[in-house]
């Protein structure tokens, strides 16, 4: 029910709390991070090797499929139980992150370099948004999913249903991007070199 | 015992009011800066207490339908839509699977026909309302504290007096 | 397509920016094409939207197809449609103005910057049109989110007003949050419009909670406006942050806000409650008369040129407050007027100082040493912003104070229209001052003859680009159009106002 409403009543709001996160993301980027070749100013430049210490590796390798497949769980959930998108993505961010806490900021870095990243969190707000003018060009107003069982093999209900779940894995898509893009920004203090 | 009436009867406006007033006083009176960001948080999450127990209903569940509700197609009777006992009023929408039917003369399959008691179950509006304003504080939170970092980047030190002593004198 | 115009409007920079996010790392040169193009859209939309305002009355734009109130709908009327139209205007010309400076201020992240552009426009538009009140809140905080970014980019002093801005913007949002939930505890609603029936029907405009709802949203919103005394967060937040920041947010954040209060106090309130159950005119008037004069004053004392505009901008929002709160019909249509033209107008002088600070790399008063040789067109537009703020016809801002002006004397409020004609008088000074030396040259160091100072300083700045000086002169021959075309403004504004029917409040 919760879903329902988040997604559908007031799935307008929702795309904007969408796009509060993006915007959020962008903003620490623009904040924090410098591009220029100032960037190599940090003095203890010592990068010393860090060997991943054994039971936490051990037990992060064994933990993170598990926790991203629960996050999957969640996304798809969320019309039955407790979930949804934001839910699911803050938890599959979550697993990067513990990648980047259990190894190294760089480890975690060549799963989700900057650029995938912010392609990460465009797509899934090109989703979301992309589900509200599709409705607009099939001639009803912006967000009625109803109108999309013309081109889905649904009645009108259903086609809400469905669509409620396309427009939350856009929002896992783009929550995933910003919660670890947020992270790695804050942690590393813009620098993208060393983590915590 | 009049006054453990007026404190019971109106318990979560004592609670929020008393959390929102720890984070206003750390916002205001701190002067370092992350302390403020989460006397700010602390402000936030008092508003969303605030929301999320309006929606509390006497003998009410949770706003989740079960896959074996929506799908069973028994009747019940009658929409509940007014508030009731309580120190809340709360007026959320009733949901019912065959609203929709009628609303686009669409042909459809038969949908089935389920109609639930929405006093049965806690108003989901103010969830969905407070998921948005979860996030919402926590993009703000990131934002202050990245700020927060870069005038420590730029000024070396976070705590706000003595920045205005260094733009006073030598900035 | 054209009864899409309402999304279309916002939709149009939504997208844009979005697509700027993604491809503008790689190709930077497709962010300011980008981003003109899409705004130039959306004025077209704007104009449509005016159009079938005018014509047909108020647009209700369903979202996702469901009724209001379970679902989220636009409501635009006149007042929302004109405002709608000054900021698209204003964001299509200070994109116009970015071209050179985004990339001098900022060189590494002129994708960034165009993203969060593209979304503060978004969310100002956003709320503007919509006719929800938590939808209002969610985008409150897009804007705001884009603002602390855009100004945090600037260099040390911006970062720490910046973080002030956090503080305080929070505490503004929040408030207003609250109010919504009070509001919401007592009608069940969250449209705007039906809030207000409800209240009507439920006959509950005597208890407290509404009372509390009405203090926490209208503190609130002037938090976010920078009303006296809550304006500390505005001042360094503008003067010191990129120029382009300062001429896009200065114009557009506090007046949007405004609007915000308008609606707010009308459409969901009422009048009848607002001012005839809680009598507060009188008090709201007498701090808004506070505000001008301090804002005046101290703008009197800045050496800043940026941090004087600033301080103008808390005078001028004194205006606004001080005209809707007079409880009067020409008190309202100019406070309305007045958030149009004051749009332009400080978005004309922050493009000049802008360009000032661009062109000789000062910031302070004696920057504008002898420009009116070097740079005349400039100081031409200077003139009309510099004209306008002052009250001289036939700009705007002669007529929107004089309804102001009008306004005040009909309600009796002398206090009003005493301070309006002070401030007047001291943005002559100030005008004035900026005037003879960029006329006549600063004068302890040459003298007073024009030629020598010509002559001592043959490396003074050239006349400004292209990409500069076009926004500037249309935003000075639209502030000499809006004074021109007044009459037809003003009959829409009357049009709107003439509903809330001043005459019949009982006091």
């Amino acid at each position: 029910m919760v879903t329902a409403v988040l997604a559908d009543y007031r799935g307008y709001d929702t795309m904007f709390e969408t796009v509060v996160i993006f915007t959020a993301g962008i903003a620490i980027i623009s904040i924090l991070r410098r591009f220029t070749s100032a960037d190599a100013d940090s003095g203890s430049e010592k990068v010393y090797e860090k060997r991943p210490d054994l039971i936490v590796d051990t037990t992060c390798r064994l933990m993170i499929p598990i926790i991203q497949l629960f996050a999957l769980y969640v996304i798809a959930h969320g019309h039955h139980s407790p979930g949804g998108g934001f839910q699911g993505g803050v938890i599959f961010g979550a697993s990067f992150i513990l990648i980047a806490l259990s190894r190294d900021l760089q480890a975690a870095n060549k799963w989700v370099p900057e650029q995938r990243v912010l392609n990460l969190a465009g797509v899934g707000i090109l989703i979301y948004a992309g589900f509200g003018l599709a409705s607009m060009f099939l001639g009803q107003n912006f967000l009625d999913y109803a109108i999309l069982h013309k081109i889905m093999p649904a009645s009108p209900i259903e086609a809400r249903y469905h669509s409620m779940l396309g427009v939350e894995i856009g929002v896992a898509f783009t929550v995933t991007a910003i919660m670890y893009s947020i992270y790695s920004n804050l942690a590393s203090k813009g620098t993208m070199k060393e983590g915590l | 015992m009049e006054f453990f009436e007026v404190i019971s009867a109106r318990f979560n406006y004592w609670v929020y009011v008393i959390i929102m007033m720890i984070g206003l006083y750390a916002m205001i009176t701190k002067t370092n800066m992350v302390k403020k960001l989460i006397g700010m948080s602390v402000f936030q999450t008092a508003i969303i207490l605030f929301y999320v127990s309006i929606g509390v209903k006497d003998g009410a569940t949770i706003p989740i339908l079960y896959h074996d509700q929506v799908h069973a197609g028994h009747h019940h009777d009658g929409h509940g839509e007014d508030a009731h006992h309580g120190p809340t009023e709360s007026h959320g929408p009733s949901h019912g699977d065959n609203h929709e039917t009628e609303e686009f003369g669409y042909p459809t399959r038969h949908a089935p026909d389920v109609v639930v008691d929405g006093d049965d179950f806690a108003n989901p509006l103010v969830h969905v309302l407070m998921l948005t304003a979860i996030v919402v504080g926590v993009s703000t939170l990131g934002v202050g504290l990245a700020i927060t970092q870069k005038i420590h980047r730029e000024f070396g030190t976070i705590e706000e007096n003595e920045i205005h002593d260094m733009i006073k004198s030598g900035k | 397509m054209i009864e899409q115009a309402p999304a279309l409007i916002l939709l149009i920079p939504f997208f844009a920016a979005i697509i700027v996010a993604l491809a503008g790392i790689r190709l930077k040169s497709v962010c300011f094409p980008l981003t003109v193009i899409s705004m130039a859209a959306s004025v077209l939309s704007g104009i449509a939207i005016l159009a079938q305002v005018v014509n047909d009355g108020v647009i209700r734009y369903r979202l996702g197809g469901w009724e209001p109130p379970m679902g989220i709908e636009f409501r635009i009327d006149a007042l929302g449609a004109l405002v709608a139209l000054a900021v698209s205007v204003v964001g299509l010309l200070t994109a116009i103005y970015s071209k050179r400076q985004v990339p001098e201020e900022t060189p590494d992240k002129v994708s960034q910057y165009y993203t969060l552009y593209l979304l503060l426009m978004t969310g100002l538009i956003g709320m503007v049109i919509t006719g929800d009140a938590f939808n209002l809140f969610v985008l409150i905080e897009v804007s705001a989110l884009t603002s602390y970014a855009l100004i945090a980019m600037g260099p040390r002093r911006a970062t720490l007003a910046a973080y002030k801005y956090v503080i305080m913007g929070t505490i503004g949002a929040s408030f207003y949050l609250l109010g919504v939930g009070y509001l919401y505890i007592k009608t069940g609603s969250l449209n705007m419009f039906d809030i207000h029936e409800q209240l009507i029907a439920r006959g509950i405009f005597d208890s407290t909670a509404i009372l509390v709802a009405f203090i926490l949203i209208t503190v609130g919103v002037w938090i976010k406006m920078a009303f006296f005394p809550l304006h500390a967060w505005l001042p360094n937040s503008y003067a010191y942050a990129p120029t382009t920041s300062s001429a896009v947010l200065g114009p557009l954040v506090t007046k949007v806000m405004i609007y915000v209060m308008i609606r707010l106090t009308f459409t969901v309130f009422g009048a009848d409650y607002t001012f005839g159950k809680l009598d507060w005119s009188g008090i709201v008037v007498w701090m808004s008369v506070a505000a001008i004069l301090v804002g005046s004053i101290s703008a009197l004392a800045q050496t800043d040129l940026r941090k004087m505009l600033a301080f103008l901008i808390i005078a001028e929002v004194g205006y606004m407050v001080g005209g809707v709160w007079l409880a009067d019909d020409m008190g309202l249509i100019g406070a309305i007027y007045h958030i149009i033209a004051d749009a332009f107008m400080t978005l004309c002088v922050f493009l000049f100082a802008g360009i000032i600070f661009a062109k000789t790399g000062k910031r302070d008063l004696n920057a504008m040493d002898g420009l009116f040789t070097k740079m005349p067109l400039t100081m031409v537009g200077l003139l009309v912003g510099a004209f306008s703020l002052i009250g001289i016809p036939p700009t705007a801002g002669f007529f929107s104070k004089w309804y102001l002006i009008q306004g005040g004397v009909a309600s009796g409020s002398w206090e009003y229209v005493i301070a309006l004609l002070v401030s007047s008088l001291i943005n002559a000074v100030l005008f004035f001052r900026i005037i003879e030396i960029a006329y006549f040259g600063v004068k302890p160091a040459e003298g007073h003859d024009d030629h020598h100072h010509g002559e001592a300083e043959d490396s003074g700045p050239s006349e400004a680009s292209f990409s500069m000086l076009l926004p500037l002169l249309a935003t000075a021959a639209i502030l000499i159009g809006l004074g021109i075309y007044n009459r037809d403004i003003v009959a829409i504004i009357s049009d709107f106002v003439s509903q809330f029917n001043f005459g019949a409040i009982s006091r």
